[in-house]
C-alpha cells in the first residue's frame, strides 16, 4: 500500500501560510507561522481527500518548500 | 484599418500597464504573506499569476498590433532587440526592454517547479526592474502622454507602487514579524 | 558466530587484551601501529567484512548510534554502475560538542586506525572517493599519517568549523560540497543519495577505528568485553568540576559511577550526570549505578551517543546549569529552519524564566508545550535534542523546579 506524505523543507518554508489555509485543519500555523501538523514533524501524511489540496500547496507555496512524496506503508494485517 | 491597429495599440497598451501595476502590488501582498480584500493567501497568489497573465497578453495585443500598423514603424527586430526602432528608438527601446523581462518574468514563473526557487527568484527580482521601465516607455512613446486622464493614471500607478515599497521595506511587512525571535536566514 | 570467524585469516599479530584497544599502539607513528596491530587484512571480501561487523554489534559512535554494518551495506546496495553513481565514504571527525574531545584525541593518538577503517570501509562499500572532515590540529596529525604510507593518498582532507551542528551528517556533506558546514533538507537519505547525489556514508571517526580492529581480529574478540547490548569499548569524555574533558576507553556498558571514578570524579557529592552530551539527558545523581547502554539509558531518554559524560557537582543549582545549555543551544541553530530559529530561544527563555524563580506554575508545562512544538521541525535533529535536554531537565530536576517555583532554590538558599 502507497500513501501521499506531503514533505517541509524547513531550510526554504518562511512561514507564509498558504499551505494551512489549503490544507487546514491538517496543518495549522504555529505562533511564529510556520505550519505544523499535530504529532508529526517533517513528512506528514496527507489522507486521501486532502491529495487534491496538498498538490495545490506544493504548486502554489511561495518559497517551494513543499513536496509529496509516496510513501509504503505496511499492509494492514 | 491602420486607425484601428494605432487604436488598439495605444489602448491596450495602456490597460497592460494598469494591469502590471496591479500585479506588482499583488507581488507585494503575496510577499508578506497576509490575506488581502477578503481573498485568503493563496487566492492573493492566484490573482497574482491570473492577472500577470492577462497583462501579459494585453502587451502582446499591444506589440502585435503596433506591427500591424504601418504609422508606428516597428520591426519585428524591434519586438526583441531594444534600441534599433526608427522612431524615437530610445523610449521604444525601453518599452522592448520591457516586454523581453516580461517574457522572462511569465516563462520562469510558469516553470518555478522545474527551476527550483534559486534561479526563479532571481529572475523574479527583475520585475523591480520591468515595472520602472515600462512606466518610462508610456511616458516617453505614448501618444496620450498631455492628457489629463492619462496623468492622472500615470500618477495613481506610481504613487499606489511606492506607498506599497515603502510598506515593502518597513519592519511590519512580515505577517509574523511581532513574534519572531528573528527572521531565518536564507 | 564461529563459522564466520573461521572465514577470516587471522591475524598475524596478537589482539590487544582488556580495555585498551584503540590507543594500544601507544604512538601515532605508522612503526607503532604496524608493531600493534600489524597490517590491515586485505584479502577479505565484502560480505566477509559486513558479516563480521554485523556480529560484532558495533554501532555509530557520533550520536545516533545506527548499526555500522548496515549503514555500509545501505551505500554498497544504492552504488550505481558508473563513478558518478559508485558510493563516497566520508570520516566525519567534526565534534562540535564543546564536551566531547575524544575524536580529537583518536586522531592525534591513532590515525593510522582511522585510516585503516576508513579504506576498509570505502572497500566494503565499492567507494571510489574518500572523505576525512575533521578540525584543523587532527588533520595535521592525519595528514602526517598519510604522508606515512602509500594507500592513503586519495584521502581528500576537509577542514571542519567549530561549531555545534558541523557534524551533522548532511552538514558535512554541505561543508565538502558547498564549503559551508549547514544541515540541509532531506528528502531521501545520505545512503542513497548524500555528496554530489551519489550514495554517500558518514561515519565517526571512532567507529571506523573499531572497524579496523574487527576487521583484524573479529567480532569474537570485538565482543569480549563490554555486555550484550553494549559490546567492545568505547571511548568516552568525562567532565566534572576539577576535570576538563578527560578521554578514556571503557568497556560497553560500563556502570556511570565506574566512568566518573576512572578519571578521579567524587561520585559522592554529585547532584546529577549529563549523559550524551548536550542533545543527551540528565541521571540524577541518585542513579548512578545506571550503565552506558541503549536498554539502561532509555528510561532517560538519552543512549551512550557520542560518550560524553558531565557531572554536575552537588554545589551547582540543576536548573541554572540548564539554562546556560538550552541557551547555547538556541545560539547554536543554523538559523534556518523558523521553528528551530524561534522556537529554541523561546524554550530556553521561559526555562529561565522557571530557573529566575517565583514564577507562574504554568512555566512548566509551557517548556513542555514548546519542546512539542520544536520537535522534528528543522532540516536537522537539532531542535529534537534541544528538546529532549530541556525536558529530561524538568525531570530530573523536579524538586528542584517545584523549589524555584516557590521562590527558593536548593541549593543557593537551602
Ligand atoms: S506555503 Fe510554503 S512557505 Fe508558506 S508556510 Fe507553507 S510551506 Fe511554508
Ligand atoms: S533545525 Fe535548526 S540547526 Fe538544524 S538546520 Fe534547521 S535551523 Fe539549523
Amino acid at each position: 500500500m502507497t500513501r501521499q506524505s506531503l514533505h517541509i523543507d524547513w531550510t526554504a518554508c518562511d512561514g507564509r501560510g498558504l499551505c494551512t489555509e489549503l490544507l487546514g485543519p491538517l496543518l495549522v500555523r504555529d505562533e511564529w507561522g510556520y505550519p505544523r501538523a499535530a504529532g508529526y514533524g517533517s513528512d506528514v501524511p496527507i489522507p486521501g481527500s486532502f491529495v487534491a489540496d496538498a498538490r495545490d500547496a506544493v504548486a502554489l507555496c511561495p518559497r517551494l518548500a513543499l513536496s509529496l512524496q509516496e510513501v509504503r506503508t505496511p499492509a494492514r494485517s | 484599418m491602420a486607425e484601428a491597429f494605432w487604436a488598439l495599440g495605444r489602448a491596450t497598451g495602456v490597460v497592460s500597464l494598469v494591469l502590471f501595476t496591479v500585479t506588482v502590488l499583488l507581488g507585494i501582498l503575496t510577499r508578506s504573506g497576509r490575506p488581502a480584500l477578503g481573498l485568503p493567501r493563496f487566492a492573493v497568489t492566484l490573482v497574482h499569476r491570473n492577472v500577470s497573465l492577462l497583462a501579459t497578453v494585453l502587451v502582446i495585443i499591444h506589440v502585435a498590433s503596433l506591427l500591424a500598423d504601418p504609422y508606428a514603424q516597428l520591426r519585428l527586430v524591434d519586438v526583441v532587440v531594444p534600441f534599433l526602432g526608427t522612431a524615437k528608438p530610445f523610449w521604444l527601446g525601453l518599452g522592448t526592454f520591457a516586454f523581453d523581462l516580461v517574457l522572462a518574468l511569465v516563462v520562469t514563473g510558469l516553470l518555478r517547479q522545474r527551476l527550483g526557487q534559486r534561479a526563479f527568484r532571481f529572475v523574479h527580482w527583475f520585475s523591480y526592474a520591468m515595472w520602472p521601465v515600462a512606466v518610462l516607455h508610456t511616458l516617453g512613446d505614448g501618444s496620450d502622454v498631455g492628457k489629463s486622464w492619462l496623468v492622472l493614471l500615470l500618477v495613481l500607478c506610481v504613487g499606489s507602487v511606492l506607498v506599497s515599497l515603502a510598506w515593502r521595506m518597513s519592519a511590519t511587512f512580515i505577517e509574523y514579524q511581532h513574534t519572531r525571535f528573528e527572521e531565518a536566514r536564507r | 558466530m564461529s563459522t564466520v570467524e573461521m572465514t577470516i585469516p587471522r591475524a598475524a599479530v596478537a589482539p590487544p587484551m582488556g580495555v585498551n584497544r584503540l590507543f594500544a599502539a601507544g604512538a601515532p607513528d605508522l612503526a607503532s601501529h604496524l608493531a600493534r596491530f600489524g597490517p590491515a587484512p586485505l584479502g577479505l571480501t565484502p560480505g566477509q567484512l559486513l558479516g563480521e561487523l554485523e556480529a560484532s554489534g558495533l554501532d555509530g559512535r557520533g550520536g545516533a548510534g545506527f548499526a555500522t554494518w548496515r549503514k555500509l551495506a545501505a551505500a554498497r546496495t544504492s552504488a550505481g554502475p558508473t563513478a558518478y553513481s559508485a558510493p563516497v565514504v566520508i570520516a566525519n571527525g567534526a565534534e562540535g560538542e564543546p564536551m566531547s574531545a575524544k575524536d580529537e584525541i583518536l586522531l592525534r593518538h591513532a590515525p593510522h586506525l582511522v585510516l585503516d577503517g576508513l579504506l576498509l570501509a570505502a572497500a566494503v562499500t565499492g567507494a571510489r572517493e574518500v572523505h576525512l572532515y575533521s578540525g584543523p590540529v587532527q588533520l595535521a596529525s592525519v595528514r602526517r599519517a598519510i604522508a606515512e604510507r602509500s594507500d592513503a593518498r586519495g584521502v581528500i582532507l576537509h577542514e571542519a568549523p567549530d561549531y555545534f551542528v558541523s557534524g551533522e551528517a548532511s552538514a558535512v556533506v554541505s561543508a565538502i560540497e558547498t564549503g559551508v558546514a549547514i544541515p540541509r533538507d532531506r528528502r531521501v537519505r545520505l545512503a542513497v543519495s548524500g555528496l554530489g547525489g551519489r550514495p554517500t556514508v558518514v561515519s565517526n571517526v571512532e567507529t571506523l577505528a573499531h572497524v579496523a580492529l574487527v576487521a583484524r581480529f573479529g567480532a569474537a574478540w570485538f565482543r569480549s568485553v563490554g555486555t550484550d547490548d553494549s559490546p567492545g569499548t568505547r571511548l568516552l569524555t568525562v567532565s566534572g568540576d576539577a576535570v576538563d574533558r578527560k578521554v578514556i576507553e571503557a568497556t560497553g556498558g560500563l556502570p556511570l559511577a565506574e566512568a566518573l571514578g576512572a578519571v578521579g570524579i567524587d561520585t559522592s557529592r554529585l547532584r546529577a550526570v549529563l549523559v550524551g552530551g548536550y542533545h543527551g539527558a540528565w541521571v540524577p545523581a541518585s542513579d548512578l549505578w545506571v550503565r552506558l547502554s541503549n536498554r539502561e539509558l532509555e528510561p532517560y531518554g538519552t543512549r551512550p551517543g557520542a560518550g560524553i559524560l558531565v557531572a554536575l557537582g552537588e554545589q551547582h543549582c540543576g536548573l541554572a546549569a540548564s539554562v546556560g545549555i538550552a541557551r547555547y543551544l538556541a545560539a547554536q541553530s543554523a538559523r534556518q529552519c523558523g521553528p528551530c530559529v524561534n522556537g529554541l530561544p523561546a524554550m530556553a527563555e521561559v526555562l529561565a524564566r522557571l530557573a529566575a524563580g517565583g514564577g507562574s506554575a504554568r512555566l512548566p508545562d509551557e517548556v513542555r508545550r514548546l519542546a512539542a512544538v520544536v520537535t522534528g521541525r528543522g532540516a536537522c535533529r537539532h531542535p529534537d535534542g534541544t528538546a529532549r535536554f530541556v525536558l529530561s531537565t524538568l525531570e530530573a530536576f523536579e524538586s528542584d523546579v517545584r523549589a524555584h517555583l516557590a521562590g527558593y532554590c536548593e541549593v543557593t538558599h537551602p
